[in-house]
């Protein structure tokens, strides 16, 4: 293979990569603050990429990118309120039971109000437009992706650190019932961790989209649960994890595409995530737990 | 709390069962006619297998698996490459041709049958290896992408000769008569609840307890775990078989996460634990998308078209009713009890002394 296509296709995986980093973060903290594997999560991803459909329709983007990124977080923190609050005390299974449900509520309702067919998604032309560099050439979106990305996981980082919601999101995470104790309003964190997941997920859904053209109402399922993979290769619960297991995901899959086997880079993902499970079960960036009897 | 007479409770089970038989043998004799109601029964039947099996594991072993849909997917492919008519092959694989070891090679239904079941129950052994070290949610996540990477398998191009890749496979002949999905199915869960109610069985719900607890009563913890997974893996294959021949094609999206998310949501409707509930769900969860079709079609009242009413909702309903019974009535509708007469009478007794009070008896919850 030649340099020049090889570097192509660095570039595709990276910015691959980037959109599964943002959304892998989401599944991460809200892992790490409720234990909970959130299936709904690429659904929401899914569901921002409708709302983006209708708002680019009938407003220029700059207007329609806010209101996308507003009412996912919204749906995000509904979901929260609808579906795992009264759960909070339930048994793991059931909340994931109810996260299953809530998946299979929106991909139905999705195909209701928006039918099964694949509908185009609004070419963003400032994110379009294409840039040549030697001769690698590629949109601007596949630049922007794993800068954004970078970005927006080191202002989370800072905030996690440095600020006192994220000085409460680390302590529920540690002990959700001595946070509790402490004076921490649990309900207030937890619908915070969502708002951001969602966001961030919004923003990969922008990112994602733009590149695959379409959206259709199964179109998150398969994404969300390699995100999930991503941040369990990371070590759940670690935002920098989430993000290079989101960028070594989508350089794999990209690297399977391009030697031509293309029907193995869902299965890729899995197999990642097993060999993982095996040998280092609390991922590249995850401590070490000791299991309480 | 109130026992019926033994007598009473046999006669009411054989009453039930000739019923259930004169029904069927009913339908039998107007195919034509009842070919819907048939194919949703079979359907159910179906589905109460890979329900029964899955129960097995989530609610009597503790181990929450979402692999259903590749066992599945092992149980039909085997069914489905067996059992076409040698004749029909070229016709089915046109386009890649077939491999030369399987032009010749068939197998009666029954034995392809069993063969798909132990194939599925081979897999899941060397998956269960490594997996089921892993606990509740890694265990979920893990068992998926097994269901994945075996899809993406029988989808492969390098398979092409021999499952025909993503074209799918067709001209599965069809059950030979209507009792047959019934009566395999009878048998599978009956099976299933011998074994439950063995000293395994007892063993898995000991596991499922506690498993620090079990092991301290000298209960071998990965045997037994991997037994209830095996178990369940081979009448996973025989529901999926079944599947197979009851749809007459299919392909590898047949076998998608959703599948084992229905078979999940059937599982949790019945209660977790309970195989009588996994069976009635089952049937319920089934029929119920079908009765539930008139939410499809535009509705009209006194000349004012109803909004909403129209493709999909139906479906949107069930989600809202499946995430009311999962929030609201966690236990399903048996929680981790099995239907006995004893409770059904009790039940009725309560509810004609509720009617002729008007005021409920103190602590006298309505439980079935």
């Amino acid at each position: 293979m030649d340099f020049a296509v090889f570097l192509q296709h660095c570039l595709t995986g990276i910015s691959l990569g980037g959109a599964y980093a943002l959304i892998a973060v989401g599944y991460t903290m809200v892992y790490g603050i409720l234990r909970l594997i959130n299936f709904a999560h690429g659904d929401i991803f899914m569901m921002a990429g409708y709302f983006m459909v209708f708002a680019s329709s009938s407003m220029p983007w700059y207007l329609a990118t806010p209101i996308v990124l507003i009412a996912t977080v919204i749906l995000g923190v509904l979901i929260e309120r609808a579906a795992y609050k009264p759960l909070r005390n339930a048994p793991r299974m059931s909340i994931m039971i109810s996260a299953i449900g809530v998946s299979y509520l929106l991909q139905n309702l999705a195909t209701y109000l928006f039918t099964a067919l694949p509908r185009g998604y609004p070419t963003l032309t400032a994110l379009k437009k294409i840039f040549q560099i030697g001769p690698l050439s590629a949109s601007l979106v596949t630049f922007i992706t794993p800068v954004l990305t970078l970005a927006l996981v080191y202002v989370l980082i800072l905030l996690i650190n440095h600020s006192k919601i994220g000085m409460a999101m680390r302590a529920v995470s540690k002990d959700f019932e001595t946070a509790q104790l402490m004076g921490i309003k649990i309900n207030r964190v937890i619908s915070f961790t969502f708002a951001i997941g969602s966001l961030l997920a919004a923003i990969g859904s922008i990112l994602y989209f733009t590149d695959r053209m379409t959206v259709f109402p199964f179109s998150g399922a398969l994404p969300g649960l390699k995100c999930f993979v991503a941040a369990v290769l990371g070590g759940i619960g670690s935002i920098p994890g989430a993000m290079v297991g989101g960028f070594i995901l989508g350089l794999g899959e990209t690297a399977l595409v391009a030697m031509g086997y293309s029907t193995f880079s869902d299965a890729f993902t899995f197999i990642l995530l097993i060999v993982m499970l095996i040998f280092r079960p609390t991922g590249i960036f995850g401590e070490k737990v000791t299991d309480k009897v | 709390m109130m026992k019926m007479k033994k007598n009473t409770k046999i006669l009411l089970s054989v009453l039930i069962l000739i019923a259930a038989v004169a029904a069927l043998w009913y339908l039998d004799a107007n195919k034509n006619q009842y070919s819907y109601a048939i194919s949703i029964l079979q359907r159910s039947a179906i589905y109460a297998i890979a329900a029964v099996a899955m129960n097995m594991l989530t609610g009597f072993t503790g181990l929450f698996s979402l692999g259903q849909a590749g066992f599945m997917a092992i149980g039909a492919y085997t069914v489905a490459i067996l059992t076409i008519p040698v004749e029909m092959r070229a016709n089915v694989y046109y386009i890649n041709g077939i491999a030369d070891f399987l032009a010749n090679l068939s197998l009666p239904f029954w034995a392809a049958l069993i063969l798909g079941g132990v194939l599925a129950a081979l897999v899941g052994f060397f998956v269960g290896i490594p997996v089921l070290r892993l606990k509740s949610d890694y265990l979920a996540i893990a068992t998926l992408g097994f269901s994945e990477i075996i899809r993406a398998i029988i989808a492969a191009p390098q398979l092409d000769r021999i499952t025909n890749g993503s074209y799918g496979l067709k001209s599965i002949p069809a059950f030979s008569s209507v009792f047959e999905a019934f009566f395999i199915a009878g048998i599978c869960i009956l099976l299933m609840i011998l074994i439950i109610n063995s000293s395994y069985g007892r063993a898995f719900k000991a596991i499922k307890e506690d498993e620090t607890a079990a092991q301290a009563m000298g209960i071998n913890l990965f045997k037994h775990k991997s037994m209830s997974f095996i178990i369940s893996c081979f009448f996973t294959g025989i529901a999926g078989g079944l599947l197979a021949v009851f749809m007459r094609s299919i392909d590898s999206k047949t076998f998608q996460i959703a599948l084992t998310y229905d078979i999940l949501l059937i599982v949790v409707l019945g209660g977790l634990g309970s195989i009588t509930g996994s069976v009635i769900g089952a049937f319920l969860m089934t029929a119920g998308r079908e009765w539930l079709r008139f939410f499809d079609n535009p509705l009209m009242i006194g000349g004012f078209q109803v909004p909403l009413f129209r493709t999909g909702f139906r479906m949107v309903i069930f989600s809202l009713i499946l995430m009311a019974v999962v929030l609201y009535y966690r236990k399903g509708l048996f929680g981790d009890k099995e239907f006995t007469w004893d409770r059904m009478y009790n039940f009725f007794i309560r509810l004609r002394d509720r009617i002729r009070r008007k005021t409920p008896e103190k602590g006298d919850k309505g439980n079935v």
